[in-house]
């Protein structure tokens, strides 16, 4: 790196040393370049021990026995959910629901809305927003419900710089709108979104407010209360936490009104062969025995990055994000799809390089040791939206070093040349 | 992977663009977004031309260059061996090395070899192929084909 040290950087060499993944070589002895991290993250070893410990010593079913095994299961496994909700700033614990993943959560509001009595009920002659620049887990769930209850789904287009275009935002958002779904970051062009200018309108005509915070979570400081919205999705693995975990959060009184989607154990309170009652929240909408190791990796996570202090990750990756900005910018014919600087930005850089596909790019970036992921990042309109198949994308995490920047900016170069 | 033969035929492909055809078809890889059309052309039981169009990863255009200098001027019986035979070389997961036999039936299409031992790419040389098979089907008069191919 020819530059000064970078304002902000962590230091990424001591919180390297965590993830044993990171020392890895590949292909005959290249250093990984892990730079998919908008896909999953890495675990620390912090999480690693905490699952292995659960599964060593306290492995049992929750809520459920008496039995020294399940109590302790119980304990870590709600003790999970009270570091979730710290972590995000729920007003109260209740209203964490744990899921498999922000799909399952996005699922869940969608399926809630649908069986839901009024004023909440999404159903003919009702409107559904969400925005051209979702992940697919934020756009098929509002196909699905449109399609089954009649309701009509709308979006925000995207602006060529890649930002949403709110400018019509009063007749985008109507009196008819029942549910506003969008994301707060970007999965493919790291875009972050003018969450207070949609909340705003969503209120005025009465509409609940989803927030996909899956790319926003693992990033940056995520505050539910301070967002206004009415539920929030996420998922734990994109921030070092482990598959099969994902959280919705809901505001408590909502909660309480919709219906369950997902029948089961764990969330009735009495059941005859005529009828059921539920449970109280979050237990209402987890029905079967939840992942609990998974759960606990995911607390393990959270206690983790909370240490190194969420805001100091956030300054990192946007140092990281602007040297990578300009670096790559220097390539000929590289072509963000997204915003061309670091402002309001996350740290998801998607581009395209010529006319050379994005799968050859990613190839040849993999035959160097450079992970990156290339396609169109189940955000597939987005890629209509711009003209082309698929994009080559960089994400950054907290680990991630302006010498892995270099790596992929001469990467890049090499995959010129190589086609050229 | 990226043999010379391979990035040969992605510079310089054979036979793009679309021409007449007795029948037309248009397969998708959605894992990685490549497309084609492709349509075929037959006379009697020889394959006059194979003609498309599409987008896609310099495997994919390679593969579909391949195709068209492989395929146009056989017998339907020889095009589906070979096309038997690099169905069965894309799936061994690296495991086949193409023999003397193996090269003669497949010709510049044994340079994709090295591709079947990437799980994710297979999809990308077979695209053509598996496309083709479906026109020759629907050319023919049969029900279109379209199965998994990994």
């Amino acid at each position: 790196m020819s530059d000064a040290k970078l304002p902000g950087l962590l230091d990424a060499e001591a919180i390297r040393k965590d993830f044993p993944i990171l020392d890895r070589v590949v292909h005959d002895g290249k250093k990984l370049v892990y730079l998919d991290n908008a896909a999953t993250s890495q675990k620390p070893r912090q999480v690693l021990d905490a699952m292995s410990d659960y599964n060593e010593r306290h492995n049992a079913n929750v809520h459920r026995g008496v039995h020294v095994l399940a109590e302790e299961a119980t304990a870590l496994y709600e003790g999970a959910r009270d570091k979730v909700a710290g972590f995000i700033n729920a007003p109260s614990r209740d209203e964490v629901v744990f899921t498999k993943n922000a799909s399952e959560s996005l699922n869940l509001v969608a399926n809630m809305l649908g069986w839901a009595e009024e004023p909440y009920r999404v159903e003919h002659d009702t409107e559904i927003v969400i925005t051209e620049m979702e992940h697919h887990s934020n756009i098929v769930p509002w196909q699905l419900l449109s399609q089954r209850t009649g309701a009509k789904l709308k979006w925000f287009g995207l602006t060529d710089d890649g930002r949403l275009d709110l400018s019509a935002i009063d007749e985008v958002i109507t009196e008819k709108t029942k549910v506003v779904s969008f994301t707060l970051v970007s999965n493919i062009m790291g875009t972050i979104n003018p969450v207070d200018a949609i909340v705003r309108r969503a209120q005025e005509v009465g509409a609940l407010v989803v927030v996909d915070a899956s790319q926003a979570a693992p990033h940056m400081p995520l505050d539910v209360q301070a967002l206004q919205a009415d539920f929030v999705a996420f998922t734990g693995h994109k921030m070092c936490g482990p598959t099969g975990i994902g959280v919705l959060w809901g505001r408590q009184e909502l909660l309480d009104d919709l219906p369950p989607f997902l029948g089961g154990g764990e969330m009735i309170e009495t059941v005859t062969m005529h009828a059921s009652t539920y449970a109280p929240a979050p237990h209402k909408f987890e029905a079967g025995t939840p992942p609990i190791a998974q759960a606990v990796g995911l607390g393990a996570a959270v206690d983790y990055l909370s240490a190194i202090g969420m805001d100091k990750i956030e300054a990192h990756e946007h140092a990281l994000t602007e040297y990578a900005v300009r670096k790559l910018q220097e390539i000929p014919d590289l072509r963000f799809i997204g915003p061309t600087t670091a402002e309001d930005r996350g740290a998801a850089i998607s581009f395209t390089l010529g006319d050379i596909h994005p799968h050859d790019v990613g190839q040849v970036l993999d035959e160097q040791g450079i992970a990156v992921r290339v396609g169109h990042h189940c955000a597939r309109p987005v890629c209509l939206r711009y003209g082309i198949p698929a994009t080559t994308r960089a994400s950054f995490y907290l680990y991630s070093t302006p010498a892995e920047v270099d790596a992929l900016a001469e990467g890049v170069e090499h995959v010129r040349n190589f086609f050229g | 992977m990226y043999q010379e033969v391979i990035l040969d035929h992605y510079k310089h492909p054979h036979g793009r663009g679309l021409r007449d055809g007795d029948a037309e078809v248009h397969h998708v890889n959605p894992t990685c977004g490549d497309e084609i059309t492709l349509r075929v052309l037959y006379d009697g039981h020889t394959i006059r031309d194979v003609s498309y169009e599409g987008q896609g990863c310099s495997i994919s255009q390679a593969s579909a260059s391949v195709l068209n200098e492989l395929l146009v001027g056989k017998e339907l019986d020889r095009a589906r061996t070979i096309q038997e035979t690099f169905l069965e070389l894309m799936q061994s997961r690296g495991k086949i090395e193409p023999d003397d036999a193996m090269e003669d039936v497949l010709e510049d299409a044994v340079a994709f070899a090295g591709v079947s031992k990437y799980p994710a790419r297979v999809k990308c040389a077979l695209l053509s192929w598996m496309a083709w098979k479906d026109a020759t089907a629907q050319a023919l008069g049969e029900d279109s084909v379209k199965e998994k191919t990994v």
